[in-house]
């Protein structure tokens, strides 16, 4: 069979039933002076060796964080990925970034899937998880839709201490369906709580809070106190956290999370300049039914045999059409396994030993750069990987000392906070030894 | 199929059986075999104000899921929750323990179907 779209008979016979005599009559209703009538300036083709060559000379343009010491986070972190993660990820029985169309038939893809719903539901402390998300944005998204289904009310209060570009996707969706959002101010580096007026947002028409533990700038957020608020007025809490504190961090499902999200990149992912990442989702099992995306479930077969299959299928799009819960969700089956991999790698005591290092480093970086002159700590609120620093000397400046020594620094918050003029947002992960810690506090305090 | 003479019938495969005020909801013996198995049902709270052809509960088989219209204006008054532990009690007897809703009926939709007439519409749509 030829795989050509149509051959010239065929394009004859098609424009005879459509009535015209070639194709360029097809375009004659098109004004003249908008056609191009001349061919495209493009330059001349290439080689395949001299094409590889030019696009290995514009890659090297690229600066990437292992070639300096990373000290900045925001939402995309470096930890480190053993080795056999990669190894075992490019094995062919794997290699695909979906769940496959005839589904039941990969059993090992279904079951890695199911094996990676088991961890995300046991880090988050939810019952349910689905096969994944394009990444931490989405997924929130996902989160903020389905509460509005689950309680058939109209409006969502998210933090403003939850991820801008997040919150930003969050609204794109939600503009066409018509929901209000609200956005809950901050102060000392935490959402506002009880004590400074949390109750008046708080109100009885709210679909659900949304809340980021630890937050952008850092900070780990009293998530029970936002639980006990919302509940009290029948809305959801959902959390959007990093699955990495959770090693040493309470899970979200045990302070009253209905729903958790977030992105799975800091579970070992690379850095990758920003993708492909994942976006995770999971859910107490009273809203099962509403969780998007698919979901593998175990089950036996009739001889007894245990086997895995596509479950709960019926809520999705391709049976429910535009009435199902999500028509943008698709997943990330690929980094869903990495993340599987990393996780059963490292177990419960590995992942909390990174999340100590995690802690451990970045207060120590914090405390020694507190001490340089100019440079301040303006909130007090507990945090884990990352923090904010207050300095009198331009940001900008600071950045471009440390990147001339290699190092790429924090990000200068006024770009989403312009309130924040002045203010870095470090990360600090097990990565960084205390020479490299060293190092950022010499360079930034002036000394090479 | 079978469709009792003292229901009223709508387009979307509900029945209303109507008692004064009172109307009770379910859905008609073509719309369970149509669906098959059922799985799962989803109910409205009680108190939830209804509009005449609102979406107030879902109903998921093995290979569909069915949204169900109100045929009647009101408020919610009892929900079947029966069904929530036991929905294959839709398939076995869609007219009696298979009822779906009760609803304090403020006005019933003009438009609905008597027994002979869905019979007929229930037939066209095979």
């Amino acid at each position: 069979m030829a795989y050509l779209p149509h051959t010239q008979e065929e394009e004859k016979a098609m424009l005879e039933i459509v009535g015209v005599s070639s194709t360029e009559e097809l375009f004659r209703d098109i004004p003249s002076e908008f056609r191009l009538d001349r061919p495209l300036r493009l330059p001349e083709g290439l080689s395949e060796k001299a094409a590889w060559e030019k696009m290995q000379d514009w890659a090297g343009k690229n600066k990437h964080a292992g070639e300096y010491l990373c000290f900045r986070g925001a939402g995309a972190y470096e930890h480190y990925q053993p080795r056999a993660v990669n190894h075992l990820l490019s094995r062919g029985d794997f290699y695909t970034a979906y769940t496959p169309y005839q589904p039941e038939i990969s059993q090992g893809t279904l079951q890695a899937i199911f094996e990676y719903q088991t961890c995300i539901c046991e880090l988050t402390g939810m019952d349910v998880a689905n096969a994944s998300h394009y990444d931490g944005a989405t997924a929130l998204t996902e989160a903020a839709l389905m509460a509005l289904d689950a309680t058939r009310r109209n409006k969502i209060a998210v933090s403003s201490l939850v991820h801008p570009e997040y919150r930003e996707t969050m609204g794109t969706y939600l503009r066409g369906r018509g929901a209000e959002i609200i956005t809950l101010p901050y102060e000392n580096g935490l959402t506002v709580g009880m004590e400074s007026g949390l109750e008046q947002y708080i109100t009885d028409d709210l679909a659900a809070v949304i809340i980021q533990s630890p937050n952008f700038l850092g900070s780990i957020e009293d998530l029970k106190m936002f639980a006990d608020a919302i509940h009290g007025k029948e809305g959801l809490l959902v959390a959007c956290v990093d699955p990495l504190s959770l090693g040493i961090l309470e899970s979200p499902g045990q302070l009253g999370a209905d729903i958790v999200v977030g992105d799975g990149q800091s579970l070992g992912l690379p850095l990758s300049f920003g993708g492909p990442y994942l976006g995770f989702m999971a859910s107490k099992e009273k809203y099962v039914r509403r969780l998007p995306g698919r979901i593998v479930g175990k089950t036996v077969d009739k001889t007894g045999r245990e086997g895995y299959v596509l479950t709960l299928q019926a809520r999705e799009q391709h049976i429910r059409r535009e009435r199902a819960g999500s028509n943008i969700c698709s997943n990330q089956a690929l980094c869903a396994l990495a993340a599987t991999i990393y996780l059963a790698l490292l177990g419960p005591e590995g992942l909390a030993e990174v999340g100590r290092q995690c802690l451990q480093k970045s207060h120590y970086t914090q405390q020694r750069l507190a001490v340089l002159p100019g440079v301040s700590v303006p909130f007090t609120a507990p945090f884990f990987k990352e923090f904010v620093v207050k300095t009198t000397e331009d940001t900008t400046s600071i950045n471009q000392r440390l990147w001339e020594a290699g190092i790429l620094g924090g990000l200068e918050l006024s770009r989403f906070y312009p309130e924040l003029e002045n203010h870095l947002l470090l990360c600090v992960t097990e990565m960084r030894s205390r020479e490299e810690i060293e190092l950022l506090v010499r360079v930034w305090g002036g000394d090479r | 199929m079978n469709y009792p003479e003292e229901l009223s019938y709508t387009r979307e495969h509900e029945w209303i059986r109507v008692e004064g005020k009172k109307g009770i909801i379910g859905i008609t013996d073509y719309a369970q075999d149509s669906l098959g198995d059922v799985v799962f049902v989803e109910l409205p709270e009680v108190g939830r104000k209804l509009k005449i052809g609102e979406v107030f509960g879902v109903v998921e088989s093995v290979k569909a899921v069915s949204d169900i219209y109100s045929p009647c204006s009101g408020v919610v008054r009892a929900v079947n929750e029966k069904l929530l532990d036991h929905p294959e009690i839709l398939n076995q007897d869609p007219y009696g323990e298979g009822w779906l809703i009760e609803v304090e009926m403020e006005e019933l939709d003009s438009e609905l179907l008597s027994s002979i007439e869905y019979a007929d519409f229930a037939a066209g749509e095979e």
